[in-house]
């Protein structure tokens, strides 16, 4: 915004990106407004069974109907409680877990293929453990959350640190600085995109965490509902556990892009 | 002598093998003298200047400094992009524990007197090439180094650039009385900006000659218009055998 006497040909340019940003929006939102209207024609004149299938119309009245017994709000709150306290664990524990394994070469050497084995370990495979371990209630699915999350915290916090440009870590040599100054001043400010991509990362793995610890155990939280309408064929349920949850995940993914933009202005 | 190299050996130890890339190695700088060293590439150039500084220990010999700060300037700016220009000049009163009024004061000062003040708020990336290589002089002597220790400073910038902020950076270093040691590969940089300059041999390096440069005053631009600037290039050219 340094000059706001732009020539006639900068005033175009800049006129014809407004209208292509607002062209793309329009279309994004039509989109999906074309898809509800097209779901909702085909339910209404049978052409798809709404049974099996439901249908906006459905949807609606089954969150209405939710929210009237009190339910819905009782859910979503549990779930995201669930999914927004694996996250942060899953996001602090791992960060400082990558501080460690950056500040010893000797730690991260012995650590390293614990970590790409678990990485690669299919974690629902613990299911049964963590039942046994920690019971159904929510701390299991907390736990499963973090365990989920948390290798990908390490890997992606780590990778970033050790991505440091080498110029400036000599720099902090030269200049005399110690381990601690050093990330301080330099790995920690240096790596900040890195740590909005592994929070972005990591959201969605949270969601993955929470919804399928709900799957194996819990008694309530949208997963629950998901796990429930299908055993008893309530799919109306399902499909509106799933809408709101597409809602949630979207809403923390714009939360973080709001702070990466924030942070990187 | 605020710095003396004393038969310096440096081995350098890989799980590939050991490269002896010092040896024997002897020269010494006194206060306020502009020293260049110049020799083949990959001689170990850049080791002499983590020897200076204490960043390496010696394998044979000893280096011998008086008691005296090191500043280094790397042949990259490395400004943290995220901070201020400002900010970048603090670092090293941050790093170094002398983060005081008076030694931000005088960081100012001299980025004031070397035309940054326009700049201080400003990001390095919306500053020139040459520019950045200034903040990053500055940046070097706000802490106020006795010896500053310049790591072919010059070589990452386009040709232009290059004159302008070797010479920019040499008028600096000798307002302000430092003693300098740079090491780079490139002759007439070399005698350009020197009082003396250390010509090296190939690996493991030691030194073949060192001339006094004193024909065309300090000042590189009258240097270069020297008749004699193209009779010690050739000299030099020879002596490194190229």
């Amino acid at each position: 915004m340094k000059n706001k006497n732009y020539s006639a040909a900068h005033a175009k340019f800049l006129k014809r990106n407004r209208v292509r940003g607002i062209l793309i929006n329009v279309t994004r939102f039509g989109l999906l407004a074309l898809v509800f209207a097209l779901w909702e024609i085909c339910a209404q004149t049978e052409l798809i069974d709404p049974f099996i299938t439901s249908s906006p119309s459905r949807i609606a009245a089954t969150a209405a109907q939710l929210y009237r017994d009190g339910d819905l709000f009782y859910h979503i709150g549990i779930t995201l409680m669930e999914t927004l306290a694996g996250f942060a664990i899953a996001v602090i524990v791992g960060y400082a877990v990558a501080v460690l394994l950056y500040m010893s070469d000797s730690i991260r050497k012995v650590f390293e293929p614990y970590i790409v084995v678990l990485n690669s370990l299919p974690k629902i495979a613990l299911g049964p453990l963590i039942i046994i371990w920690m019971g159904t209630g929510y701390t299991a699915i907390i736990f499963m959350t973090v365990i989920v999350a948390i290798i990908v915290c390490i890997m992606n916090t780590l990778t970033g640190f050790l991505s440091v440009d080498k110029t400036m870590l000599t720099l902090m040599k030269a200049m005399g600085a110690s381990k601690r100054a050093t990330l301080v001043k330099l790995i920690i400010p240096a790596s900040l995109p890195t740590l909005i991509n592994t929070l972005k990362v990591a959201v969605g793995l949270s969601w993955i965490g929470s919804i399928m610890g709900e799957y194996i155990v819990s008694r309530a939280g949208l997963g629950y509902l998901i796990v429930y309408g299908g055993q008893v064929f309530k799919l109306d349920l399902v499909m509106t556990a799933t809408i709101i949850l597409c809602i949630l995940a979207g809403g923390m993914y714009g939360i973080i892009a709001l702070i990466e933009k924030k942070l990187t202005r | 002598m605020i710095l003396r190299f004393e038969d310096v050996g440096y081995t350098y130890h890989t799980l590939d093998g050991e490269t002896e890339a010092l040896k024997g190695l002897n020269f010494g700088i006194s206060r306020g003298q502009f020293v260049s060293v110049i020799g083949p590439s990959g001689c170990g150039k850049s080791t002499i200047l983590s020897l200076a500084a204490g960043l390496l220990t010696p394998s044979e010999g000893k280096v011998v400094r008086e008691n005296a700060e090191f500043g280094y300037m790397l042949q990259r700016d490395a400004l943290f992009p995220w901070r201020t220009v400002e900010a970048n000049l603090f670092l090293p009163l941050e790093v170094k524990g002398k983060n005081t009024r008076m030694m931000r004061e005088n960081a100012l000062n001299l980025a004031e007197k070397y035309g940054l003040k326009d700049f201080l708020k400003k990001k390095p990336a919306e500053l020139s090439g040459g520019m950045r290589q200034r903040v990053a002089l500055i940046r070097t002597l706000a802490a106020q180094p006795d010896i500053l220790l310049l790591d072919e400073p010059f070589s990452a910038l386009d040709y232009q650039t290059r004159l302008e902020v070797c010479d920019d950076v040499q008028g600096i270093i000798k307002s302000e009385h430092k003693t300098a040691l740079l090491v780079t590969h490139d002759i007439s940089e070399a005698i350009a900006l020197s009082d003396k300059v250390i010509v090296l041999s190939s690996r493991p390096a030691h030194v073949l000659a060192e001339h006094e440069i004193d024909f065309g005053g300090n000042n590189p631009k009258h240097r270069r218009e020297c008749g004699q600037f193209a009779a010690t290039f050739e000299k030099l050219r020879e002596e490194l055998g190229l």
